[in-house]
Formats: structure tokens, sequence, C-alpha cells
């Protein structure tokens, strides 16, 4: 059970980045040329293989009781900020996110920046698609080192981030356009709902304490952050209507 | 350096610290019950929900 969470956690972080990441690439690439952006595609993808690299082997000499309280507390509070936003997304307090206008305000922001030359390097064109890449990208590590290295089985994490990648690359060659109709804010929510699990599961052991009847509670977890979610979206939406009645 | 910190901090701890600060105390206290030999399991979730509404009311006025 929990190697289908940990498979679909990184597989569902790792495409909701990958679609952003995506977004900022072709606005690269339309407005300063795909030679730099590939590049930076290039380069921003290679620091992070050596960062998993560097880290993944790391981490496996760490105890797992360690590990787990240090990447149960990390999980916990980096997933409950994806929470808290996708709860005020659900509830309308908080602007959905939307490829198309991430799209329309990258292309903006790149053609009305100055300095372009044609057939050598684009410094914009490739920072933009650099730090791109390796900002979203370095969410997408730190969530399979997390999940993979705390479960014991870094690979499996890698294979549903990997999965995501391939998968998101190709729809975006087919479509050569931001994959506005893929559903990123929920796949958000489901996001923030899987970290912050896991992140609850991992401290409490990693702290000492265990659940009763061990593994078996992680979707008694689960479905205790689901319920905790929607009631918090009912309440907020509850609150907007009443003050705009008021 | 300064920016490299900050970096890191809105990374992790993004828009609101009283969360993180809040977890802290919460994994603390489970070491604490479990080291008296008190169940502990139930504080996370506990805290994680106080936690979560409070930093909501507080995003929300």
């Amino acid at each position: 059970m929990s190697a289908v969470f940990l498979v679909l956690s990184a597989f569902l972080a790792s495409a909701v980045e990958m679609v952003e990441a995506l977004t900022i690439v072709l606005a690269a690439g339309i407005t300063r040329g795909w030679r730099s952006s590939l590049l930076g595609v290039g380069a921003a993808t290679g620091v992070l293989a050596a960062a998993t690299a560097a880290l993944g082997p790391a981490l496996t000499l760490v105890p797992i009781s360690a590990l787990r309280l240090v990447v149960g507390a990390l999980l916990l509070v980096f997933g409950l900020q994806w929470l808290r936003k996708a709860i005020l997304r659900a509830s309308g307090l908080k602007a959905l996110h939307d490829e198309e206008e991430a799209f329309a305000r990258e292309v903006a922001e790149a053609r009305a920046t100055d300095g372009r030359s044609r057939g050598a390097i684009d410094a914009y064109g490739f920072t933009l698609a650099f730090k791109g890449v390796l900002l979203e990208g370095l969410e997408v590590v730190f969530i399979v080192l997390g999940f993979g290295s705390t479960q014991g089985s870094i690979g499996l994490a890698a294979l549903g981030a990997g999965a995501a990648v391939v998968l998101v690359a190709a729809a975006g060659v087919a479509a050569r356009a931001p994959l506005a109709r893929v559903p990123e804010n929920a796949m958000k929510f489901a996001v923030g709902t899987m970290l912050t699990t896991f992140g609850i599961f991992w401290a409490t052991e990693g702290a000492g304490a265990g659940w009763p009847e061990g593994d078996a509670a992680l979707p008694v977890v689960l479905a205790f952050v689901l319920v905790l979610s929607f009631v918090l979206v009912v309440l907020l939406r509850r609150r907007r209507l009443e003050a705009a009645v008021a | 350096m300064r920016r490299f910190a900050r970096f890191w901090w809105d990374f992790v701890v993004g828009d609101d610290w009283r969360i993180a600060a809040g977890i802290a105390v919460a994994i603390g206290l489970v070491a604490l019950l479990h080291h008296v030999h008190v169940t502990s399991w139930w504080v996370l979730p506990l805290a994680v929900a106080a936690l979560l509404y409070a930093s909501l009311r507080r995003a929300t006025g």
C-alpha cells in the first residue's frame, strides 16, 4: 500500500512541477530561441542529476529513525504550505493557478527584455529556462529523496517522478502550448494532502512513537487529512459567502 | 549568503513561519510523551488540524 502511495505522490508532485517548468521553457523558447532555452534545460537537468546523485547515496547512510524524523518534519512543513494554498484556492480566496496566464506573463517579460543576440547563446533565454527547470525540479528532487530514502526505495520514487517528466514532456511536444487543461489545482491539492500525510506518519515514527496497526494506519491518516481539508474548504467558502452578503 | 538562506527559508518554511514553529513544538511533545511512556501518535494529527485552521484564519483576516 505505501509503495503505491510513494509512486503516486512522486508522480503527482513531479507532474505538477513539470507542467509549470514546461510553461516557462515554452515561453523562453518561443520568444528567445530554442537553442538557448534547451541549453538552459540541459544545464538545469545536469545540476539536478548531480544533486540527486550526491545526496541519494549519502541519505542511505543516515539511521532510519533520524531520517524519518528530519524528512517527516520537513515534508510536513512543506506539505502544509501546499495544502494551505490549495485550500485557499479551492475556497475561492486565492486565484487559481492558470498556466495560460503564466505563459502570457513570461512571454511579455521575455519580449520586453533587450539584448537578444541571434546565432549566439541568448543569456536571457538560457537563464529563464535554467531557473525555471532548476527551481521547479528542486522541489521534485526534495520530494523524491525524502519519500524514497525514508521508505528505503529511492528508485521507486524516482520511477514515479521520471514517468511524470516523460509524460509532461511528451504532452508538451505534442501540444506545443502550455498544458492549461491539466487539472493542476486539483493535483496540487492531492500532493499537499499526500505530503502532509507522509509527514505526519514519519515524523511521529521518527520521534519514537508507534502507530496503532503500524503501516496500516497510513490510509487512516490520509483520510483524516482529506476530511480536515474538505471541512476547512467548506468553512472558508461559507465565510466568504457571509462576507459577500454582509 | 543572505539570499541563499532566504531562498531555503522560503522554499521550506514559506508564507507562515508559525506552522513550522508549531510543528517543531508538536514533534518535541511527541518525543516527550513517548519518553514518559504515554501514547503520543495523536499529537501530530491534532497539531496539524489546529495549525492549519489558525493559519487559514490569519490569512483570511
